[in-house]
């Protein structure tokens, strides 16, 4: 019988919404099926685990665990896989999620599987290399150790409550050396990109920061929300809310317009799950070719402010 | 300060990156090129050790033998030295036999610093660097932008799916550095013609500790699934009118 471990990553008093997908999955697949919450005053968030069908969940709360980091995460779980025999671990993608699963890899000896979006208990089904191949992915690892693509599974909510548990902490010398400084606050700003029907990103090809305001005329005369790409975000274009990819928002639109963005993994794994993809370049060897619907090889600065009015024009 | 920088020869962009259905693994038996996201880590690398005035920069890689043609743009943007780790033993390594090769040779340079980039640009998990990590019993911080050296210790600005955190760690330490800290320099044309006469070695599995067993195998490959065919246009001017055309098909406005 398969006795599976699922992390669920939370922030502020949330668990995040991939965690409880992969959570359901287990459930699914049957077994016994576990959760561990690590933080410092976590205790409340066990509950919610128990409603998406976890049978136990362990909770690790203490104070050296207050600040989101990877190897004193990797500790608690290594411990509660050897003393409880669990069979395989699963994470939801995240930064925190892959650096602490490839940590538990190596302390455990444990094969890693990553970009899942399916698993049966034995194997698991793996989209690779742009999506371009599915991978059937297996294990020859006393233990499975798996991360879920974002955005791949949703939470199913089954009702039932788990015998909560408390996990022993007990750090490694090395696993405490690396301190949190100050941690993320990120300020909302203008309407969700999580909730919006149509999306106007924006990327890098926009040329310089004051040009989203053409991002904002599409997205207004569409009645969207903008989105950027990491590389602009970083560079200080656009605010972080806005940001959608491997370390921004997922979001699954109905028309999701890219203006000016190539398109790379990183930017895919926030977008793929929109419905329409429109895609504006001027490079036509844009990767961002290879995953979209319509795909427009051009000069975006010439092509959407005329786009933009044509809408406008069919709106009213 | 000596810095060890962990790159990796990936198949060339331009000639494809495909999976080989005889042996499962990624073909890499055309042209290949330093992944481009470790230039990155090899820049700030350069740049560290310039700030510091003297030190040393290793960039280290497993791989084939013609992976050393790929490292040879590290040397020529201006790395000191290259290792490559190649042994038949080490092909189709995943993740726990990669980490441990690397370990192995990156604990027998004894660096101050172990750099990598943010992920690899074949479809990697964006996650070597905490095994590595692990391995050699050293703090992580990863998808660091911005990267301060304070002597004895470092601190990272990492980005997270919730905004940035600062992160300090003491050397020695294991970072992963994203492709916003900094613009890679392009190699001069001394620097590509001394590039050849640089120290180059190579590494058995031995030399790392012994060839490690894989902890995942690949079952089977299969195809995508199928996606709606994707119309690509041309702007001849009308590319607006395109476009409202296909919305207003899809319904969309």
């Amino acid at each position: 019988m398969v006795k599976t471990l699922v992390f669920l990553e939370h922030h502020g008093d949330a668990i995040q919404k991939g965690s409880l997908g992969v959570l359901s999955k287990a459930v699914q697949v049957g077994g016994e099926v576990a959760a561990v919450v690590v933080g410092a005053g976590v205790r409340g968030l066990a509950e919610e685990a128990g409603r998406y069908g976890a049978a136990t969940v362990w909770v690790a709360d203490d104070p050296r665990l207050e600040a989101p980091l990877p190897q004193t995460r990797v500790d608690v779980v290594a411990k509660l896989v050897r003393d409880e025999g669990y069979d395989t671990v699963l994470f939801a993608q995240s930064v925190l999620a892959a650096d602490i699963a490839a940590g538990l890899a190596a302390r455990l000896d444990a094969g890693l599987n990553w970009g899942l979006v399916d698993f049966d208990g034995t194997n698991g089904k793996a989209p690779q290399l742009q999506d371009s191949v599915i991978v059937e992915a297996g294990w020859s690892s006393a233990v499975k150790l798996g991360i879920f693509r974002a955005g791949s599974l949703d939470p199913v909510e089954g009702g039932g409550s788990a015998e909560v548990r408390d996990a022993a902490v007990e750090l490694e010398d090395f696993s405490t050396l690396a301190v949190m400084v100050e941690q993320a606050h990120a300020v909302q700003q203008g309407p969700s990109i999580e909730d919006a029907d149509v999306i106007v990103a924006g990327g890098r090809g926009l040329g310089e920061p004051e040009k989203f305001a053409l991002a904002e005329e599409l997205a207004q005369a569409l009645g969207g929300a903008v989105a950027a790409t990491r590389a602009v975000v970083d560079a200080g274009w656009y605010p972080y809310s806005a940001q959608v990819g491997q370390t921004g928002k997922t979001v699954a639109p109905k028309l999701y317009v890219a203006l000016g963005i190539s398109g790379a993994i990183q930017h895919k794994v926030g977008m793929q799950g929109s419905n329409v993809i429109v895609a504006i370049n001027k490079d036509p060897n844009a990767p961002i070719f290879e995953y979209c619907d319509l795909g427009v090889v051009g000069d975006l600065h010439a092509i959407v402010p005329k786009l933009a009015e044509l809408v406008r024009a069919r709106r009213s | 300060m000596k810095i060890a920088v962990c790159v990796k020869a990936v198949p060339d962009a331009a000639s494809g990156r495909r999976l080989d259905p005889a042996t499962n693994r990624l073909d890499r038996s055309g042209e290949l090129a330093i992944s481009e996201f470790d230039t990155y880590a090899v820049e700030e690398a350069l740049k560290l050790k310039e700030a510091a005035g003297d030190g040393e920069v290793v960039v280290i890689s497993m791989g084939p033998e013609k992976a050393m043609d790929a490292l040879r743009k590290a040397l020529a943007m201006g790395a000191d030295r290259a290792v490559l780790i190649t042994d038949s033993a080490l092909e189709g390594a995943d993740l726990l036999a990669t980490a441990r090769a690397l370990a192995g040779a990156v604990a027998a340079e004894a660096a101050d610093l172990v750099l990598f980039g943010q992920q690899s640009a074949d479809g990697g998990g964006a996650c070597l660097w905490s095994a590595v990590a692990e391995r050699l019993r050293r703090p992580v911080i990863s998808q660091v932008s911005e990267l301060v050296n304070e002597g004895g210790s470092v601190t990272g600005k990492r980005q997270t799916e919730f905004g940035y955190d600062t992160i300090r760690a003491p050397l020695p330490a294991v970072i992963a550095v994203s492709d916003a800290i900094n613009t890679p320099r392009y190699p001069s044309l001394k620097g590509i013609m001394g590039a050849k006469n640089k120290p180059q070695g190579s590494l058995d599995a031995a030399a790392t500790g012994g060839a490690g067993a894989n902890g995942t195998t690949v079952v089977a490959l299969g195809p995508p699934p199928p996606r709606g065919e994707a119309r690509k246009i041309e702007d001849d001017g009308s590319a607006a009118e395109q476009i409202v055309e296909f919305l207003a098909e899809q319904r969309l406005i």
